[in-house]
């Protein structure tokens, strides 16, 4: 019997094109949540709000595809980790090369390149060679070093270590190679490695500073003396000004990342606060209508008494007073959020309590508990799952509302987190509307999605108790 | 429940829940506030016996060190005393004295805030924002409800036709999105991008010039037109909403049967019928906004509460923040006050219980 009912209940709801909007916009808040969860590294979440961890990432780079909009590509940030690696022995010593192919088809330069390298080595630094193969053919020789000594009495040394194109040493390389006889140092507007690296020789072109583009090959090759000695991992990052689908922030921080994880925070915010709030709501409102008399007028002036809380100042008093947790949010929030149902529970339950079936169960001797849970509870179920869908929204807002003054919890990547940082940075005044949009975005979806299903759950749920 | 009882009760509750928010303030900040107060009283002291060891003829405790700790000690314990503050934040007497001290709006003086003409008393910075604060939302209010009415009864007219559908989206849709949010997207494309609006809604000349009022108005507009256009589907919303309601009322049904014009019903008996829970809504807005729009007035930069709170919490300047809650919330519980007591007077259901 049930089952029928929920088919035909999802028949009427399928006829509303609203509730189908909403569920579907809610399908992708879920599929969103489900990314963020399976295959955003964790530490992304973690250390959301640690600049440290971002340094690797631009800052405000607008994301990557308004290149599709522009006739100028800008260059685009990449991290490449996936080189194909190379084995041999070269004059008895063991070789590994790391090589990195990429496709330069950008109308500026990058801003800076830099490898990082993970090694082990024993008492004998490695050498490390690093260069790049150009479109045109020519090898620049990047940079020839050799790895710093190990302390003494360490078998295996670790190193995290790292090549930049800002270095003096590269920078001298590159120009030294750069130039020729017809290509002089004074005729360069730019002498940086990372412009030099990426632009047209003079004697191919007669125009000065244009992007060569083509395909550029980084190999980096490690010469090592001991049996120990191994590459870990190595990295290349091409800076750019474009990343990822929706930039980055001043901090390098990708937005997209920081938007998938608001998903989770902000449902579980709202769907929290709004399931307790309701059960709460429910169970008071019952209680209070069944019981009657002195009782409910006492409980609910005690709810008239929790309902004219201002509750958001409630809340900035206790952010500023002390440090504000997401525990303690909903906590605050089931506590003030409870009663605006447990009126309208309490007058179905008035109701419902004059019915014959309710009256026959309380002579033949049934509890007051039992009576509310098996016959009064269910006839006001359907209600108050429409009110579960929309009471989601409140909290979620109120949330943002509170990170947006700096209120939230600090840690948390929420959207109203997200939103702070943008204004306290200034994208307003700076146009950064990748920064602004994603996160407000995100915010009216989910508030409008669980309004549109919980309105259409009224109607489905509740037709005699709506007015039209 | 007569009517009298009914008042007693709705009474009780402003009280309770007054002063629940007075020792509720007092539990989170009290502590707080009390050590920078203790601070402060042993820097006065201290100053004080520094100024008395400088005149002649010295006091006596100046020869020795240890007579002037205990002089000092005797001295803060005193001062604290004399402001009340040898009791803790919970003690009877002080929460009655913070309800003096609210009734008679003394709020104690600020951290760093000062009003313009360089006063520090709360109440002063409190009472130069609030004019412009009520300024601003009572005229996105009033605009709202104007557009709402308008639009709401002519989708009312043809329920499921193409504007009633159109309102009934959009008064979902822009109750859901956060003001604030569309405030900095606002500034962003008209006063950063076209450059037609200030992104600034304070006027950079000071209160006293004549042409302050004429520069706050243009400032006005841009805050304005977007509370106005994100606010004036959902009044259209509960418009519609009331008058398609009304309309399946008998009375209507019999006036539409004796052949009254379809004008007359609308305007005369169906607006009538809808004023009461319409000016409700109204205060209740008009209340909500004094503090509810904290955050919009903080995006414009508005120079009414909800900046000063902005910048009260930014500077941490606790006796602003408590003395804002302390006026938007009485501001808030009278208001809901009177409209509980015009209902209790107007409408025959509430005095039945």
């Amino acid at each position: 019997m049930a089952q029928r009912g929920i088919r035909s209940l999802w028949r009427d709801f399928a006829k509303q094109p609203e509730g189908i909007l909403g569920l579907s916009i809610l399908t992708l808040l879920l599929i969103a949540t489900s990314i963020a969860l399976t295959s955003l590294p964790q530490e992304t979440f973690t250390e959301w709000s640690d600049p440290t961890y971002w340094t690797r990432y631009p800052k405000t780079a607008a994301p990557a595809w308004i290149n599709l909009f522009s006739l100028t590509k800008q260059p685009e940030h990449l991290i490449l980790h996936q080189p194909s690696i190379n084995e041999d022995i070269v004059g008895g010593l063991k070789r590994v090369t790391h090589t990195y192919t990429l496709d330069y088809a950008y109308d500026d330069f990058s801003n800076d390149i830099s490898l990082n390298y993970f090694l082990n080595y024993g008492a004998t630094p490695p050498q490390i060679e690093f260069r790049v193969t150009r479109p045109d053919g020519e090898v620049f020789s990047l940079s020839r070093t050799t790895a710093p000594s190990p302390p003494p009495q360490i078998s295996i040394y670790r190193l995290n270590g790292s090549i930049s194109s800002a270095d003096r040493i590269l920078r001298n390389n590159v120009l030294q190679q750069f130039s020729k006889p017809n290509c002089p140092f004074s005729a360069l507007n730019d002498t940086r490695a990372n412009v030099l690296i990426f632009q047209a020789s003079c004697d191919k072109i007669d125009t000065s500073s244009r992007v060569l583009k083509g395909v550029y090959i980084f190999e980096i090759s490690f010469f090592f003396f001991g049996p120990v000695d191994k590459v870990q991992t190595t990295e290349l990052i091409v800076g750019g000004r474009v990343f990822g689908f929706m930039g980055t922030d001043d901090l390098g921080r990708d937005i997209w990342v920081g938007v998938l994880w608001g998903t989770p925070v902000a449902l579980f915010i709202g769907l929290t606060v709004s399931i307790l709030g309701t059960g709460i709501g429910l169970m008071y409102g019952v209680a209070s209508g069944y019981f009657g008399g002195k009782t409910d007028e006492a409980m609910m002036r005690f709810s008239d008494i929790v309902i004219s809380f201002p509750l958001l100042f409630l809340l900035i008093i206790i952010a500023v007073s002390t440090r504000m947790t997401i525990g303690l949010l909903i906590i605050v929030l089931v506590v003030f959020g409870w009663p605006g149902l447990s009126k309208v529970t309490r007058s179905i339950a008035l109701q419902l309590k004059t019915l014959p079936y309710v009256e026959v169960s309380q002579l033949i001797g049934a509890s007051s508990k039992w009576v509310m849970i098996r016959h009064i509870v269910p006839q006001i179920t359907p209600y108050v799952i429409a009110s579960v869908a929309l009471s989601v929204p409140g909290p979620i807002l109120t949330e943002a509302g509170l990170s947006f003054l700096g209120l939230g919890d600090p840690t948390l990547p929420t959207w109203g987190k997200i939103l702070n940082d943008a204004y306290v940075f200034g994208a307003g005044a700076r146009q950064l509307w990748w920064w602004i949009m994603p996160p407000g975005v995100m915010l009216a979806l989910t508030a409008i999605s669980f309004v549109l299903v919980g309105n259409a759950l009224d109607k489905v749920l509740n037709p005699k108790m709506r007015s039209l | 429940m007569g009517l009298g009882r009914f008042v007693v009760t709705r009474t009780l509750n402003l009280v309770i829940v007054l002063f629940a928010v007075i020792f509720l303030t007092l539990a989170m900040a009290g502590e707080a506030t009390d050590n920078v107060v203790r601070r402060g009283a042993e820097v006065y002291v201290r100053g004080d016996i520094a100024e008395q060891c400088r005149s002649q003829p010295q006091p006596s405790f100046c020869r020795d060190a240890a007579a002037i700790q205990q002089q000092m000690r005797t001295m803060t314990s005193r001062y604290l005393e004399d402001i009340g503050l040898n009791e803790p934040w919970w003690s009877p007497k002080r929460l009655w004295y913070k309800a003096y001290s609210l009734a008679t709006l003394n709020l104690g003086e600020s951290y760093y805030q000062r009003s313009y003409s360089g006063s520090n008393i709360v109440r002063d910075i409190i009472l130069e924002a609030l004019p412009k604060t009520v300024l601003l939302f009572s005229t996105a209010t009033i605009l709202s409800l104007f557009l709402g009415l308008l639009i709401g009864i002519r989708a009312a007219r043809r329920p499921g036709g193409l504007l009633d559908r159109l309102i009934s989206t959009i008064g979902v849709a822009s109750g859901t999105v956060p003001l604030w949010w569309v405030g900095i997207i606002v500034i962003l494309f008209f006063s950063y991008t076209l450059r037609i609006f200030p992104a600034r809604a304070t006027p950079l000349i000071p209160p006293s010039d004549p042409a302050y009022i004429p520069s706050l108005l243009y400032h006005m507009i841009l805050p304005l037109v977007t509370i106005t256009s994100l606010s004036f589907g959902s009044w259209a919303y509960v418009v519609r909403n009331l008058v398609i309601g009304i309309m399946q009322e008998d009375y209507i049904t019999v006036a539409m049967a004796k052949g009254v014009p379809e004008r007359n019903i609308l305007y005369g008996h169906v607006l009538r019928s809808a004023a009461p829970p319409v000016i409700t809504i109204v205060i209740l807005s008009l209340s909500g906004s004094l503090g509810g729009a904290l955050i919009t007035e903080a995006v414009f930069d508005w120079p009414g509460m909800g900046r000063l709170f902005y910048q009260a919490i930014g500077g941490l300047d606790i006796p602003i923040v408590i003395g804002l809650v302390y006026v938007t919330t009485a501001l808030y519980l009278a208001s809901i006050f009177i409209i509980d007591l015009l209902y209790g007077l107007f409408d025959p259901r509430v005095k039945a219980g």
